[in-house]
This record gives structure tokens, C-alpha cells and sequence, in this order.
């Protein structure tokens, strides 16, 4: 899970500080006859053009036995359509001087492209045909079967760290398909069918499904049309079946552990909390930095500073996920470091934020941390449609407008009330990663 | 002072013809008083300021039993100078919410800070403390041995880095580049104080440092508050530097036995330097070989076509006065030996025939069509400016890119296959369950 610290406010304080820029620094939002909404910032600071397509559909929409389902796909809409070649897009791409990729999530299924204001136009164009046209080929699909194997070896299986974050996910939910990995199962994953690649195609790829994120040196008055034209014929689908799914509310700590070969312990800990809907968001993001943000924050001081328990730990509030998701605090420990005692140290230092208010120069400095994490953030125009995206999936765009506004409104105490409410031992998973020496070959 | 200046949107418009971006990175190079050379992008867009800094510093200058010690030198910087305890400038960071870092490779030693303009005034101050008045203190070396001895186990649970460091030392058999920049658990342990100050006093000077600074000012302005602000930093003596490696290893096979699902595997041997005449040629012939993400001839071989990795791709790394190629890929135990002999043919095939006129084009056409791109932010940038000068290459390389990547024609990249691809030199490595992977 990424840091989510810092988010975008265009209108207010971007006018004031940059009055040259200020007046494309806003999203513009057009939606398609055929459902497909269409977000725009311009942003001429280098000479480059993000384009991405969202889907609406990741593994929160898979079924029991069909786990990386959505992640398959993602692969296999590589593989060619009616029009392009296998792995044409990738060469087309790369020969107009672009940067291109995709990746999956829980929640989203993201393809994109980086290329230059006179190129952009190819990509937007093969994003529109293979919204559509992707054939999902039986040549391809067991060679493609075996990459994602190994993809899920390289990144899971034979990783110490994600192995536990795996488990753990699947303790901390019990309903919710949040429990399952996005790269799925490996059984899973060895009986998924092309057929079910073509029917979940068929249900989730459509342009009522879908969102378009498009950041950089772009004109809209030249982009537009060409969305339009890429985008504007694919006719309306069906609405996708709703995920109905609600964790049940947890009564009781729930404890994991995994035994791998590795050198240092790991400890995890789940928080179940709400996402950025709630109005405790705010409070939740300075909390994680309060708890973990730069080297004098409290469990990095403690921890790692003064008693040397841990190499490095973290505290992560991420409320950009679709439903209610984890505040998660990790520590990877120092040699010789008992995991109990990592633990109780933590544990105390959440009481102390629980028992007692932060300081005014504590809240402050963490308030300017994220303010100033939110101007680095849009260094980038791929991380400005990013976090576009994600608040899109989110619910509505618009949402991360009042972002900062909302961080700087946050008090001393309702950072103790989220501690209290949300830090609270009867509703987490802790994951304990277990080193275990190499078996004799 | 000489001013240069270039402008993106030439390259563009020559050679993509795009329509003009209001960006450009027109870059400005002068040489501050102590000698420090400093290049800056003035980018007006956002409040705020990237620096990076490369100080010839690296661990290369590391003398035997001392190994670890640029590492160590590099990672307290921030940590307890004349005025300010460790826990006041991490206070002092983390309040302006500033980010800066330090770190070391076998050539440099790098620090780098991004701070919001209105911040810059502390950030300098900062940066000019930790660059010429950090004092070492003896708690804080302790912690930082600890931490360093935790990474050097850390890092056995990482089968892709210790590949990495078996191929270096195969390839650089008694030379710092053959080991690993932090040390090992014997040298960091005996590491010292005095030792840590007489390499700071000697290294860490204005005279062995490029400092490269994007973003919202103007380079008198930032030339003045250097100036100012690094007034009391002398320049150093020269120091003779250290020979570069110059026994190469031959062909081998090396094997680690780890109870992993996948085999890590590397193919490698030394490449050229940077300054190397043929290295835009080899550039080409790299990107069809496997530099070429989703469209090299081993990612179609290995990935496309038999589904027997995620990941594969090769590169050649250039370094001052050195360099290495490796093909690295991961695929599951059972099929090592097959993926291995498959990016062999490969590496045969490139150094027997003429690459296609599509792939040369194709690879030309990426090269320099997604050049410009490569600048997107302004850590980016401060990022390349510091390498240009480093590499001194000149600021008129971004102009000067595209045709020497144009000039290169099939023979050329069969020419540097058949020279720089050496299968009689290759080191394999493989990193996995050996029984699983098998003899031959």
C-alpha cells in the first residue's frame, strides 16, 4: 500500500501562488453520451502528456475461485484486437518515444501512456479500440498464464514481507474480497479459463465503467475531439453487478503468523478504519504522520532512534480505497529482537496518543508536512492523474478540493479521538513474520 | 561566468516536430568561489526547490580492512553537526517538511533535498551544515554500525541483490567495486571515529562537488546564497585517486542455494565507461537485445513466446572509467537452465547477424523520441544536469543526443554486439534451490 499523504487543491491556494499557471490548473470534467466521464488538467510545466484509462473493476469484484481474475486481463489486453497485432500496442507505443503500462488494484483496473502533446493522439486512440475489440486469444492465454505465475513467485511467493501482508489481508477480512491478493491464488490463478476472461471483459470493460485521467502539456480544445473520436462510438453497456459485500464489525484481536525463510522478524498491524469519505480521514492522515512521518516522529524516535528495536517502521493511513480499508503500522526489527517486545513498544506509544494530546508544534509540523508533500506531488503529472484517479474511483473527483483545507481544519483532539476510536486492539490483525533458516538442498 | 543555456523545445520541434511547451530546461552552469561547480533550471511553475549534490566520495576511495567507511561517512551527515544534534535537524526537517537524504555508491556520494521555496533560506543552511560542519559524534556512529549490520543481514533476503553482489565480485576480484558499498559485518565493526573525520576532512570538499539546483529561482539568486552560505568551505587538497579495476574474472558459473520458488539468475560481464566512443551504439544494440521493455528479442523469447518469466531484460551500465552488462531475469527453478540457454542464443544470434531495419528503426525512434520525456520533474532534472557534468558531456548534450543515436546503423550495432557481447567472459549466477534447478 502507497503512502497517501498528500492530495490535490487546484483552485485556492494554486491561484495564488501561481498566477501563470493558475488558470490551467484546474480538472475539467466532460461525460460522453455513452457514460464515459473524461477529466482534464492542464499543466504545461514539461512536455509531457499523461492518458490513462480507469476501470472500474479490480479484485473487490472477483469471486470466490476466480481470484485474479481482473489482474489476467490486465495482461492479456496486451494481446492484441481485431485491429493490432500482439504486443503491437507495447511497439507502437514505445516507437512514438512513449512510456507505457498498466497496472491492477482492488478496486481499479489503470492502463496508461506518457507520451509527447503531438503523440498522445496513438495512445488514446489504441485505448479506445482495445476498450472494445481486445481478442483474448487462446495462443496466448496459457504462455500468458505461466508470466503471471511467475510475477506472482517473483513478487509474493519468494518475498518474505508481501508473503505476511498477504496473510495477514486474509485474517483482517473475513467477507470483504479485500481478503484475497489482487494477483490471486496460485490455484486460482492455474484454473482460471479464457472463458472467464471473456465473460468478466464483457461485464466491466465498457465506456459507462470507465473514467479517462489526461494530465500535462495538452490543449482540451485539441484533445477533446479525439477523445471523442476514440471513445464516442463504443455503445453504452449494462450496468456491472454491484459489489455487495460489508465486513462484519470485528470483536476481538486476530493474530497471524507466518514462518519463512528470511533474517529479520516483521511485525504488521491492521487497523480497520473508514476511508476518505469520512469526515476522520483528515484526522487519520496526520495521525500516520504524527506516528511515522520523517525521522522525529514518535514510533520512528522511539523505535529506531533510541531503542534500536526496529530498522524501520511505518504507519500508513490509506483512505483512497472503495470501501473502508486499514491504518497499518509495520516495523521491520533490528537482529536478535524479540517481536513481543517490538509489539508492547508500539502499543504503548499508540496508548500515549490515545491518552494524551499531541502537541500544538507536533500537529503543526505534520500539517506542514503533508502541505508540503502535496506541492513535491505534483512535481510529477503522472502522480497528479493518479490521485485524480483515485478519488474518482473513489466517488468523485472533486472530493480531493478540499483536501488540505480539511487537513488544516484538523484539532489536537480529534487526532486523539481517531487514535481512540480507530487504534483500538479488539479491532486489529497482527501478522508476525517468523524467520526460519534455509532447509538443507 | 560562462552562461549556457539550450532549450528543449529545438529538440522537439526538429525532431518531433511538436508544437512548442512552454517548459525549457535551459540550464546554467558557474563555478562558485570554493570551486563547487553548480548548475541550475530555473522552473517557475511550483514553490518549490530540488538539489542534488555528487561529491567524489564513493567507496571506491574505501582502503582495505576499512570497508563501509564513504557508506558511513555518507549516512551521518545528518546526523549531529556544530550547532544541531541528530534529533534537531531531523526536528528541523520534518517541521519545513523538507526531505533530505544521503547516500553512497562506488563512484559518489550523493545528497539530495527538496524543499518548499519559502523554506529554501533553512534548507540551504541545513544542506551547508551537514556538508561542512558534521561532527561524528560517537553514540551516533554506534547507532548507525547497528543499522548498517541489520541491512547487511536484510539483504540475504533479497535473492535479485545477492545476485548483484556475487556478479561484482566475480567481475572485480580485489577492487572496491567488487564489494559491496556498505561493508561487511567485520570492516563496519571495526570502523572508527578519527577515520570517519579524516575522510569527511579530505573527500567532502567544494572542489570534488557537483550541486545541481531545479526550480522556482533564479541562478545569481541561488549563486548568491551559496556563496554565502558555504563561505567558510575550503577547498581540499588534491587526492590522487584510486586505479581502476583492472582484473577482470572469466566465465563461470556461480551458484547459491537459497529455498526459493524462483532462481534469480544474471549473465554478465564488464562493459565500457561512459566516455566510450561506442557507447550510443551499444545503447541500440542493448534496447533490441533486452533493453527494450515490452518490445526486446529476449522479453518476445522469453516471456511472450514461453511464458517462463515476468520480468527479463538486460542493460549495460556505464560508469566512469568502467562498466558492466547483465541480463537479468527470474523464472521458476525448474526452468533456469532452459531460460538461461534461450538468452544465450539471443546474445549469439545479435553478435551473428544484421538486426532487421524495422528493429534498428524501432530502437532509434524510442531512443530518441521518449529523450525529452525522461525530464519530467524537476528531481529529474537536477538528476541529469548533475550526470551531464559529471560525465561532462556538455550542456548541449540534449541537442546533441538525438543524432548520435541517429548516426547508428546496422553494421554499427553488429560491429558492438560482436565486440562488447563477450559469451566467452559471461559470469552466470544463479540464485534458488539448486536440486530443483539441476546440473546441465
Amino acid at each position: 500500500m502507497a503512502k497517501v499523504i498528500s492530495c490535490l487543491l487546484f483552485l485556492l491556494t494554486m491561484l495564488a501562488m501561481l498566477p501563470e499557471t493558475a488558470a490551467a490548473t484546474q480538472v475539467q470534467e466532460f461525460v460522453l453520451d455513452n457514460g464515459l466521464k473524461v477529466l482534464l488538467l492542464e499543466d504545461h510545466k514539461s512536455p509531457a502528456v499523461t492518458f490513462q484509462v480507469w476501470y472500474r473493476v479490480g479484485s473487490r469484484n472477483e469471486k470466490d475461485g476466480k481470484s485474479g481474475l481482473s489482474h489476467f486481463l490486465e495482461h492479456m489486453l496486451f494481446k492484441g484486437t481485431q485491429k493490432m497485432k500482439p504486443e503491437e500496442y507495447s511497439r507502437i507505443i514505445a516507437k512514438n518515444g512513449g512510456r507505457s503500462n498498466a497496472f491492477t488494484s482492488s478496486d481499479v483496473t489503470v492502463y496508461f501512456a506518457t507520451m509527447s502533446r503531438d503523440k498522445i493522439g496513438i495512445e488514446i486512440e489504441l485505448e479506445g479500440d482495445r476498450m472494445v475489440n481486445a481478442l483474448l486469444g487462446e495462443t496466448y492465454f496459457e504462455p500468458e498464464k505461466k508470466v503471471i505465475q511467475e510475477e506472482r513467485r517473483l513478487r509474493t511467493d519468494d518475498s518474505p514481507v508481501a508473503a505476511l501482508g498477504e496473510v495477514a489481508g486474509a485474517v483482517a477480512y473475513m467477507v470483504h474480497p479485500y481478503r484475497r491478493p489482487v494477483i490471486g491464488w496460485m490455484d486460482d490463478i492455474e484454473n482460471l479459463t479464457r472463458q472467464d476472461l471473456v465473460d468478466y471483459y464483457k461485464l466491466y470493460y465498457e465506456p459507462n465503467n470507465a473514467f479517462v485521467v489526461m494530465t500535462g502539456d495538452f490543449s482540451t480544445q485539441e484533445m477533446l475531439p479525439k477523445i471523442k473520436a476514440a471513445f464516442g462510438k463504443i455503445p453504452r453497456g449494462a450496468e456491472p453487478p454491484k459489489v455487495r459485500a460489508e465486513e462484519p464489525p470485528q470483536t476481538g484481536e486476530r493474530r497471524v503468523t507466518l514462518k519463512k525463510e528470511a533474517e529479520l522478524p516483521f511485525v504488521l498491524m491492521y487497523y480497520h478504519t473508514p476511508n476518505s469519505k469520512s469526515r476522520d480521514s483528515y484526522a487519520l492522515d496526520v495521525l500516520s504522520v504524527v506516528l511515522a512521518g520523517g525521522r522525529s516522529s514518535r514510533l520512528y524516535h522511539d523505535l529506531v532512534y533510541q531503542k534500536r528495536l526496529a530498522r524501520n517502521v511505518d504507519a500508513d493511513y490509506n483512505g483512497l480505497s472503495i470501501d473502508p480499508s486499514v491504518f497499518s503500522v509495520t516495523a521491520q526489527l533490528m537482529p536478535e529482537k524479540e517481536p513481543g517486545e517490538v509489539e508492547r513498544e508500539i502499543d504503548g506509544l499508540l496508548e500515549n496518543v490515545k491518552s494524551e494530546l499531541v502537541s500544538d508544534r507536533e500537529l503543526q509540523k505534520a500539517k506542514n508536512q503533508i502541505e508540503a508533500a502535496f506541492v513535491f506531488g505534483q512535481d510529477s503529472i503522472f502522480g497528479q492523474a493518479m490521485k485524480i484517479g483515485y478519488y474518482e474511483a473513489l466517488g468523485d473527483w472533486r472530493l480531493m478540493d478540499s483536501y488540505l483545507d480539511g487537513i488544516r481544519k484538523v484539532t489536537r483532539e480529534e487526532v486523539q479521538r481517531v487514535a481512540q476510536e480507530y487504534l483500538d486492539r479488539d479491532r486489529r490483525t497482527v501478522g508476525v513474520l517468523v524467520p526460519i533458516k534455509e532447509k538443507s538442498q | 561566468m560562462k552562461r549556457f543555456s539550450l532549450s528543449l523545445v529545438n529538440i522537439l520541434s526538429i525532431y518531433a516536430l511538436a508544437v512548442p511547451s512552454t517548459a525549457a530546461m535551459i540550464p546554467q552552469r558557474s563555478v562558485l568561489e570554493n570551486g563547487m561547480i553548480l548548475l541550475t533550471s530555473e522552473q517557475r511553475a511550483l514553490p518549490m526547490v530540488s538539489i542534488e549534490l555528487l561529491i567524489d566520495a564513493g567507496s571506491r576511495h574505501d582502503v582495505p580492512k576499512q570497508e563501509g567507511l564513504a557508506n558511513l561517512t555518507a549516512r551521518l551527515l545528518t546526523y549531529g553537526t556544530q550547532r544541531r544534534t541528530a534529533l534537531e535537524i531531523s526536528d528541523a526537517l520534518d517541521f519545513i517538511g523538507a526531505r533530505l537524504s544521503s547516500g553512497c555508491g562506488e563512484d559518489l556520494a550523493n545528497v539530495g533535498m527538496t524543499v518548499l521555496k519559502k523554506d529554501l533560506g533553512t534548507g540551504l543552511e541545513l544542506l551547508a551544515e551537514v556538508l561542512t560542519t558534521s561532527t561524528f559524534p560517537q553514540g551516533e556512529i554506534e547507532r548507525q554500525k547497528q543499522s548498517i549490520l541489520a541491512a547487511i543481514r536484510a539483504r540475504e533476503e533479497s535473492p535479485g541483490d545477492i545476485a548483484q553482489r556475487r556478479l561484482a565480485a566475480a567481475l572485480y576480484p580485489q577492487s572496491p567495486y567488487g564489494r559491496p558499498v556498505e561493508g561487511d559485518e567485520a570492516s563496519v565493526k571495526g570502523l572508527e571515529q578519527k577515520s570517519l573525520k579524516a575522510f569527511y576532512e579530505r573527500y567532502y570538499r567544494p572542489n570534488r562537488t557537483i550541486l545541481s539546483v531545479v526550480g522556482d529561482v533564479s541562478h545569481q539568486e541561488i549563486a548568491q546564497a551559496l556563496n554565502q552560505a558555504f563561505r567558510s568551505w575550503p577547498k581540499g587538497e588534491p587526492v590522487t585517486p584510486p586505479a581502476p579495476p583492472s582484473k577482470v574474472g572469466s566465465a563461470e558459473t556461480i551458484r547459491v542455494a537459497k529455498d526459493l520458488t524462483q532462481a534469480n539468475i544474471i549473465l554478465g560481464h564488464e562493459g565500457v565507461g561512459r566516455e566510450h566512443p561506442d557507447y550510443y551504439a551499444i545503447q541500440v544494440m542493448n534496447y533490441i537485445l533486452g533493453g527494450g521493455g515490452f518490445s526486446s528479442r529476449t522479453l518476445d523469447s522469453i516471456r511472450n513466446e514461453r511464458g517462463l518469466a515476468y520480468s527479463v531484460y538486460s542493460y549495460f551500465g556505464a560508469e566512469k572509467r568502467r562498466g558492466t552488462f547483465e541480463l537479468v531475469m527470474q523464472t521458476k527453478n525448474e526452468t533456469a537452465l532452459e531460460a538461461i540457454r534461450i538468452a544465450n542464443a539471443e546474445i549469439r544470434r545479435i553478435r551473428e547477424e544484421l538486426v532487421a531495419e524495422q528493429e534498428l528503426e524501432d530502437a532509434k525512434d524510442y531512443l530518441t523520441g521518449s529523450f525529452p520525456l525522461r525530464f519530467d520533474t524537476n528531481r529529474k532534472v537536477a538528476n541529469f544536469l548533475a550526470q551531464v557534468e559529471y560525465f561532462e558531456l556538455g550542456l548541449d548534450y540534449p541537442e546533441r543526443y538525438p543524432d548520435l543515436i541517429r548516426e547508428v546503423q546496422r553494421e554499427d550495432v553488429l560491429r558492438v554486439a560482436q565486440k562488447y557481447l563477450k559469451p566467452e567472459q559471461l559470469i552466470t549466477v544463479l540464485v534458488g534451490n539448486q536440486k530443483k534447478i539441476g546440473e546441465k
